[in-house]
């Protein structure tokens, strides 16, 4: 039989209909302000209850000087606090899965401080340090931290034992094992950890100021909403939100560098043709 | 490498009480030579292998590689387990190339060694592949090579093949046989296939079901280089027949059909 004899019709090939990844939000955004600005038309709601998406576009235009440099303190509370509890999250995950009696004594503690509302704490540490930029940061680390040390602790642990096995049979050094196994193996892990960690702190670094603040954005909201400003208060809102996607958008852009070997990565690419 | 157990027990302590998992074992392997460890699942193959390698600690006895009584993790040897356990972040060529950063040997010289290697199995080209882009067939082979690049004189195998598909399995015992002719060296290999301890090893140990203990020490007296046609010999069958007869009679393998089964037939 020949090549021709036995040609079947072509299934015809029906390509699936999709968009760049980053498209799909920014059209459910757009949505989103048009049926906002929309109802607000419709049922005639009143400026001081709920801003038109150009009313806020125009506070945030007409209060950037108070905005812009608010939002950028905050920034700042919000790093250092991200900063400081991805070092002590990291180190104390290590201790918890070096040593038992680490685990031990520190694992319940660390639970247990779960349980305490921060806001409750929030104001204590006001007393402490007054009002500057040291609670701030105190509180955005404090809520950043645990899922840091959580997320740290299940990826150094979950190495397959053979993959033990083969490190020691090669001679390897406890710090050997921890740098070429554990480390790269708890990778996605701790950038599970380090997402949840930032969006953590942008709350906490809000929660602070709102205890009592000087400066930041936090403070900006508080009196627009004093003065009844609704829609400074919704542009703050809004540069907060933004602030806080980019965030957590510049973690996902590093850990897309860091582990491009790992599954949660990969089925990420497969999905985007 | 020689290999000597002498009187070699193993009980595991497990919150549910104690498994006596090693029954008293000797056996000396000598330097060359490839040996099966066959038995029936849970009777103790992976953890006399492990405790050769100095990975779990033995009860009693004693066992000794060369002239070393082993009493830590033993270093001069190459370890394959079922499971590749490839390092994901590493290229195929950097996860040999672990072995030689590990053990501090000079790099160049043994990056040669690693290339030529993978080139023995058919893995040229794929230095520079991770491993998820690696089929499960190739990278147990990469592992095998992992296991071999810096040359040990001693290469334990835990179920190497156990998780492949029987046609992947063929080749690799092919392929082991052709790296084992390279470069003889002692092998253990743990197995519970009849066939494949026959098709690869000079000697089968068979172990009783847990725990375990020597049944039989069997001689294979096939001539290599081996083929998959052998198989079908007279000869190999009479290797495969003793042994499937041991385990059918300690009831690990069954003759008769079951009764489901014979329902089932009848419908
Ligand atoms: N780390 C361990 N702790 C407790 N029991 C174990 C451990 N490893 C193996 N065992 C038990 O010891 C017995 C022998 O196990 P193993 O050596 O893995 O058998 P095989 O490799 O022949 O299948 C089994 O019953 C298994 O459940
Ligand atoms: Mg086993």
């Amino acid at each position: 039989m020949t090549a021709e004899a036995v040609s079947v019709p072509a299934q015809p090939v029906r390509r699936k209909f999709t968009l760049p990844n980053w498209a799909y939000p920014t059209i459910a955004v757009i949505l989103l302000v048009v049926i906002w600005d929309v109802s607000i038309r419709i049922f005639d709601v009143k400026a001081f209850i709920l801003p038109t998406p150009q009313q806020v576009g125009y506070a945030l235009w007409r209060d950037w000087n108070q905005l812009g440099p608010g939002m950028l303190y905050t920034i700042y509370e919000i790093l250092a606090g991200f900063a400081i509890a991805v070092v002590v999250g990291i180190s104390l995950a290590i201790a918890i899965v070096s040593s038992h009696i680490m685990e031990k004594t520190v694992y319940p503690i660390l639970v247990g401080s779960q349980v305490i509302p921060k806001v409750a704490i929030a104001p204590l540490f006001v007393m402490w340090f007054g009002f500057g930029i040291t609670p701030k940061i105190l509180v955005a680390f404090l809520i950043a931290f645990f899922p840091m040390v959580i997320s740290t602790a299940i990826g150094l642990r979950s190495v397959e034992i053979p993959k033990l096995y083969l490190a020691r049979s090669m001679g390897a050094s406890t710090l050997q094992v921890f740098f070429k196994i554990r480390l790269p193996h708890a990778l996605p892990s701790i950038f599970a950890g380090l997402k949840l960690a930032i969006t953590a702190a942008v709350i906490g670094a809000i929660v602070g100021e709102f205890i009592g603040a000087d400066q930041g954005i936090g403070r900006v909201l508080l009196i627009a909403n004093g003065n009844l400003k609704t829609d400074t208060l919704f542009a703050g809102i809004v540069l907060l939100s933004i602030t806080g996607v980019v965030l957590f958008l510049i973690v996902e852009v590093l850990e897309r560098v860091a582990v491009r070997w790992h599954v949660s990565q990969r089925v990420k690419y497969d999905t985007a043709h | 490498m020689a290999v000597s157990i002498e009187r070699v027990s193993k009980t595991y302590g497990t919150r549910t009480g104690e498994i006596f998992a090693v029954d008293d074992v000797s056996l000396t392997i000598k330097d060359g030579e490839f040996v099966a460890l066959l038995g029936p699942s849970g009777c103790g193959k992976s953890t006399l292998m492990l405790m050769m390698a100095g990975l779990v600690a033995r009860s009693v006895g004693r066992i000794a590689i060369g002239s070393t009584t082993v009493t830590r993790p033993y270093t001069d040897l190459g370890i394959v387990f079922q499971e590749a356990n490839l390092l994901d972040w590493r290229t195929v060529l950097k996860n040999l190339m672990l072995q030689i950063e590990i053990r501090g040997l000079p790099p160049a010289q043994y990056e040669a060694r690693a290339r030529e290697l993978l080139k023995m199995v058919g893995l040229d080209g794929y230095e520079q592949k991770y491993p998820f882009e690696l089929s499960g067939g190739m990278q147990q082979r990469v592992s095998i090579c992992r296991a071999l690049v810096h040359e040990p004189p001693l290469l334990l195998m835990d179920e190497p093949f156990g998780a492949l598909d029987a046609l992947t399995r063929d080749q690799l015992n092919m392929d082991l046989q052709d790296l084992w002719m390279d470069k003889p060296k002692t092998v253990i290999f743990v197995t519970h296939s009849i066939s494949e301890a026959v098709f690869l090893s000079d000697r089968i140990i068979v172990m009783t079901p847990r725990p375990g203990k020597i049944a039989a020490d069997i001689k294979v007296d096939l001539p290599r280089p081996r083929t998959m046609a052998m198989r079908e010999t007279p000869e190999f069958g009479a290797y495969t027949k003793q042994i499937r007869a041991m385990f059918e009679d300690w009831g690990v393998l069954r003759t008769e059909r079951t009764p489901a089964q014979k329902l089932g037939a009848v419908a």
